[in-house]
C-alpha cells in the first residue's frame, strides 16, 4: 500500500488529457494529405453542390478541399486575414475590391445561378411576376413582412442593390415589416417560413430547403436576378503561408472543362442549379 | 407532436443504420468533448482546490470572477480563440484554425471555469471538515490540494461531467473556430445547426436525439465507474 | 529532586474566539512522562486549550515554549477519515511527515496491529464503526511516534464497549512513553487514565493536583462544586 496512489492517479489523468490533446494536434497537422481551405458561401454548401463537386476535384488532384461556409462578406474577411487559401463567393463588387486591395490574385468567373423572391403562396402583396423591382415595390407598399439576411453576404448585398434600383429608400421605409435576421440563408428562410414573410434567396438553397411551410417562389426569371460566382486565390504575397500551388490547382480545375461539366451536371429534382460560365482561357494563369 | 415522433423514428434509423458519416461525427464529438473535459479538468480542478484552501489577497474577487465565468458566452470564447489562431493573430503560425485542436482549445476554455468554480465550492466544503485534522497531521495547504481532490472525487466526477456536457453541447464557439468542415471539424452540434439551416428540422432534431443518447451513455458509464469505485474503495 | 525543564511551558495564554475570551491568561507547564487529564465545566476552555497547545489556534497573547524539537499529534472527538482504506489513512500521515516510502507499510501495519485493526486494514475507513474509526485515529497518531499526544474527548461519541477499547489503546500509548494530555467529561475515565488532573475554570488553570488527591479532596472551591455536580457540564 502506498499513499502516493491518489497523486499518481491525478497525474495519470493529467497525462491522459495531454496525450489526448497532443494526439489531436499531430493528427491535424501531420497525418493529413495536402489540403486547402476554401472560404465559400452557404449557398454552394447548403445547396449540395460541393458534395458533388469536391470529391471529383480530390479524385483529379489528390488534394482535399476543406470548406468553411459563411456569408460572402465573412468569407472575404477570412481571405483578408489569411485564414483561407481560396475564396469562392458571389458578390462581384466586393470581389473586385478584394482583388484590387491586393488580397486576391485574380478573380475568375465560374458560374451563375439566380435569385428568386419567395413568399406566401397567397401572395398578399401581389408581388408575383417576373419583375424583381416591381415585386419589391409592391411588398414595400403593402408593408408585407420581408425577411432580410442583413449579414453582409452576397445575397444581402444583392438585395440592397435591388431595393435601391427599385427606388425604395430602406432607411426611410424600413419598419416592423422589414425583419433583419442577421443570419445565413437557411436560418433566414426558416424565419420567413415561420413568419410567412417574403425573402430573397438563391435558387440552390431554396431548392434544397425543406422547411418551406406556405412559401413558394413568387418572382423569378428576371435577368437582373442572375447571380455570378467568382473564385480567386488568396494572395501569397500578402499571406506567405497560402498554399498557392494546391490553391491554384483548385481555381484552375473549377474553370476547366472538367470542373465546369461537374457544375452543369448538378441538379435537384431535375432542375439544374448552377450554370457554368467560365471564360475559356488560352493558358492557365501563372502566378 | 407528429414531428417529434418522426424525429425519434429518424434518430432510431440513424443509430440503427450505423451510417458511417454519422458514426464519424459522433466519434469526433465524443473524442473532442472528452479531451476538452479532461483538459478543462486538468486546469480547473487544481485551480478550484487552490482557491478553496488558499489564503491570498483578492481571493474573494477571484471567487466572484470564477463564478461569473460560469456564464461565459461561448461565442466570445470562440471569437477570442479565432482571433488568437487566425493567421493574422498571435498564434497564427501554428496553423490550428479550423482544426479539431482549435475546437478542443475553445471547449477547454469554456470547461475550465465551470470545473474550477464547482470544484472550488466542493473543496471548500470538504476543507471545512478536514482542515483541523489535516493541519494536525502536518499537511500544508499545498499538500492538501491533491488530498481534497482525491477525497472529493465522487462529487468532482459530477463536476467534470458538467464540463463534458458543456463541451458536448457547445455550438457557437465550435462553429467559429472549427468552421464546420465536413469530415474534419463537423461535430454533432454544428451538424444539427447545418441541418436546421437547410430547413430539415426532423433530421436536425433526430441528430439532437442522437447527441442526447451519446451524452446519456457517457454519464451512465461515469455513474457505473463511480458505483464500482465506491464499492471497492468506499 | 531537581525536575528537568518542562517539555512545554505555556505562559499567560489568551485566546479570543468570536469576541469571547476562551482562555484568559492561562499558564501551564507540562512535564515529560506523565498523563494529564484536563477537567472543567462546559465552556471552561478545555478544547481551546488543547488546540492552542497543539498549534491549531494562535493565541492572541502569551507564549508557548517547547523544551526541544518534538513530534506531537492530536486525536479529535470525531476523527476525520480520508476516503481510502484504513491502512492508507495511516500511510498518508506517514508520507506527509516525510517517512521514507519503504518504511511506511510496515509502520502502518504495526500501528494497526496494536489497536486491533489489522484484520480490517484494507476496509474503507469511512465504513468502519465509530469505535473502530477512533482506534484508527489513534493508530494514525501513534504511527507518527509523537512525544506528546493531545486527545480531545476521544470517547465522547462512543458506547461503553468501544470506549473501553479506546482507553486500553491510550494506556498502551502512554506506557510506551508518549506524554498524554487529554480532556474528558467522564470522571471514571479520568480516574483510570490520569496521573494528574488540571482543572480549568473560565479560561484559567484553577488547580493542578495528583489524581488521587483531586478526587479525594480538590484544592479549589470550583473543583469541589464541579465534583458535586453543581457546575454545569455537558
Amino acid at each position: 500500500m502506498d499513499v502516493t496512489l491518489p497523486r499518481r492517479r491525478l497525474c495519470f489523468g493529467l497525462a491522459a488529457a495531454l496525450v489526448a490533446a497532443s494526439s489531436l494536434i499531430t493528427t491535424s497537422t501531420l497525418a493529413q494529405p495536402t489540403f486547402i481551405t476554401i472560404a465559400s458561401t452557404t449557398s454552394t454548401e447548403q445547396s449540395g453542390l460541393f458534395k458533388e463537386m469536391l470529391p471529383a476535384f480530390t479524385k483529379a488532384t489528390g488534394i482535399e478541399p476543406r470548406v468553411v461556409a459563411l456569408g460572402t462578406g465573412q468569407a472575404l474577411d477570412m481571405g483578408r486575414r489569411g485564414d483561407a487559401d481560396v475564396v469562392f463567393v458571389h458578390d462581384q463588387v466586393a470581389e473586385e475590391k478584394f482583388v484590387a486591395d491586393g488580397f486576391g490574385v485574380q478573380r475568375l468567373e465560374v458560374m451563375y445561378n439566380d435569385f428568386v423572391i419567395v413568399g406566401p403562396r397567397v401572395d398578399p402583396a401581389k408581388a408575383r411576376g417576373k419583375d424583381v423591382l416591381e415585386g419589391l415595390r409592391r411588398i414595400a407598399a403593402a408593408r408585407a413582412p420581408f425577411a432580410s439576411r442583413a449579414d453582409k453576404s452576397g445575397t444581402h448585398a444583392a438585395e440592397l442593390r435591388y431595393w435601391q434600383a427599385a427606388g425604395i429608400d430602406l432607411g426611410k421605409e424600413k419598419g416592423p415589416w422589414y425583419r433583419e435576421t442577421g443570419s445565413g440563408m437557411g436560418p433566414t428562410l426558416n424565419t420567413a417560413s415561420g413568419l410567412n414573410a417574403y425573402a430573397l434567396a438563391d435558387r440552390g438553397t431554396w431548392l434544397a430547403f425543406k422547411n418551406r411551410g406556405d412559401l413558394d417562389i413568387v418572382v423569378e426569371g428576371d435577368q437582373r436576378l442572375f447571380n455570378q460566382y467568382g473564385v480567386m486565390l488568396v494572395n501569397p504575397a500578402k499571406h506567405p503561408h497560402v498554399k498557392k500551388d494546391a490553391g491554384q490547382k483548385f481555381v484552375d480545375w473549377v474553370v476547366s472543362p472538367a470542373g465546369q461539366s461537374v457544375i452543369a451536371a448538378y441538379s435537384i429534382g431535375g432542375q439544374q442549379l448552377f450554370f457554368p460560365n467560365a471564360k475559356p482561357r488560352a493558358e492557365p494563369a501563372r502566378r | 407532436m407528429f414531428e417529434i415522433f418522426a424525429s425519434l423514428q429518424a434518430a432510431w434509423a440513424l443509430v440503427n443504420g450505423a451510417d458511417p458519416a454519422l458514426a464519424r461525427i459522433v466519434a469526433l464529438s465524443l473524442e473532442l468533448s472528452l479531451a476538452a473535459a479532461l483538459l478543462g479538468a486538468a486546469i480547473g480542478l487544481p485551480l478550484g482546490a487552490l482557491v478553496a484552501v488558499g489564503r491570498f489577497p483578492g481571493r474573494r474577487a477571484v471567487i466572484v470572477a470564477l463564478n461569473a465565468l460560469l456564464g461565459l458566452p461561448s461565442v466570445v470564447v470562440g471569437l477570442l480563440v479565432y482571433l488568437m489562431l487566425s493567421r493574422a493573430g498571435p498564434l497564427g503560425s501554428w496553423g490550428l484554425l479550423f482544426t479539431p485542436t482549435a475546437i478542443v482549445m475553445a471547449q477547454s476554455l469554456l470547461v475550465a471555469p465551470i470545473v474550477a468554480a464547482l470544484a472550488r465550492q466542493t473543496c471548500e466544503d470538504a476543507w471545512r471538515d478536514y482542515e483541523e485534522q489535516l493541519t494536525s497531521l502536518g499537511v500544508s495547504r499545498a499538500r492538501a490540494v491533491p488530498t481534497l481532490l482525491w477525497d472529493a472525487r465522487y462529487s468532482l466526477l459530477t463536476t467534470v461531467l458538467a464540463g463534458f456536457g458543456r463541451a458536448a453541447s457547445e455550438v457557437g464557439a465550435v462553429m467559429i473556430v472549427g468552421g464546420n468542415i465536413d469530415g474534419v471539424t463537423r461535430v454533432m452540434t454544428t451538424a444539427i445547426a447545418l441541418e436546421t439551416s437547410k430547413g430539415d428540422l426532423p433530421l436536425a432534431l433526430a441528430l439532437g436525439f442522437v447527441l442526447i443518447l451519446v451524452v446519456l451513455v457517457v454519464n451512465a458509464a461515469a455513474y457505473g465507474l463511480r458505483e464500482w469505485s465506491v464499492r471497492r474503495h468506499g | 529532586m531537581v525536575e528537568s525543564p518542562p517539555l512545554l511551558a505555556a505562559r499567560d495564554l489568551t485566546v479570543v474566539l468570536g469576541g469571547v475570551k476562551a482562555l484568559d491568561g492561562l499558564s501551564l507547564d507540562l512535564m515529560a512522562g506523565r498523563r494529564t487529564v484536563i477537567l472543567g465545566a462546559n465552556g471552561a476552555g478545555k478544547s481551546v486549550l488543547l488546540r492552542t497547545l497543539h498549534g491549531l489556534i494562535a493565541p492572541s497573547a502569551g507564549t508557548l515554549s517547547w523544551a526541544r524539537p518534538h513530534r506531537q499529534a492530536m486525536v479529535f472527538q470525531r476523527p476525520v477519515m480520508l476516503r481510502r482504506s484504513a491502512i492508507d489513512n495511516v500511510t498518508y500521515a506517514l508520507s506527509v511527515n516525510g517517512i521514507p516510502a519503504k518504511e511506511r507499510a510496515a509502520r502502518a501495519a504495526s500501528a494497526l496491529e496494536r489497536v486491533g485493526l489489522a484484520p480490517i486494514a484494507e476496509r474503507p475507513a469511512r465504513a468502519l464503526s465509530g469505535g473502530e474509526q477512533q482506534r484508527l485515529a489513534l493508530a494514525r497518531a501513534w504511527a507518527l511516534k509523537p512525544e506528546i499526544l493531545f486527545l480531545d474527548e476521544p470517547t465522547a461519541s462512543l458506547d461503553p464497549g468501544a470506549s473501553a477499547e479506546v482507553e486500553r489503546v491510550i494506556s498502551a500509548i502512554a506506557d510506551e512513553g508518549t506524554r498524554i494530555v487529554m480532556t474528558t467529561h467522564h470522571l471514571g475515565q479520568a480516574r483510570r487514565l490520569a496521573d494528574e488532573i488540571v482543572f480549568l475554570h473560565a479560561g484559567r488553570t484553577v488547580e493542578r493536583t495528583p489524581v488521587a488527591d483531586f478526587f479525594r479532596q480538590p484544592a479549589s472551591k470550583e473543583a469541589s462544586l464541579f465534583l458535586k455536580g453543581e457546575l454545569p457540564w455537558t
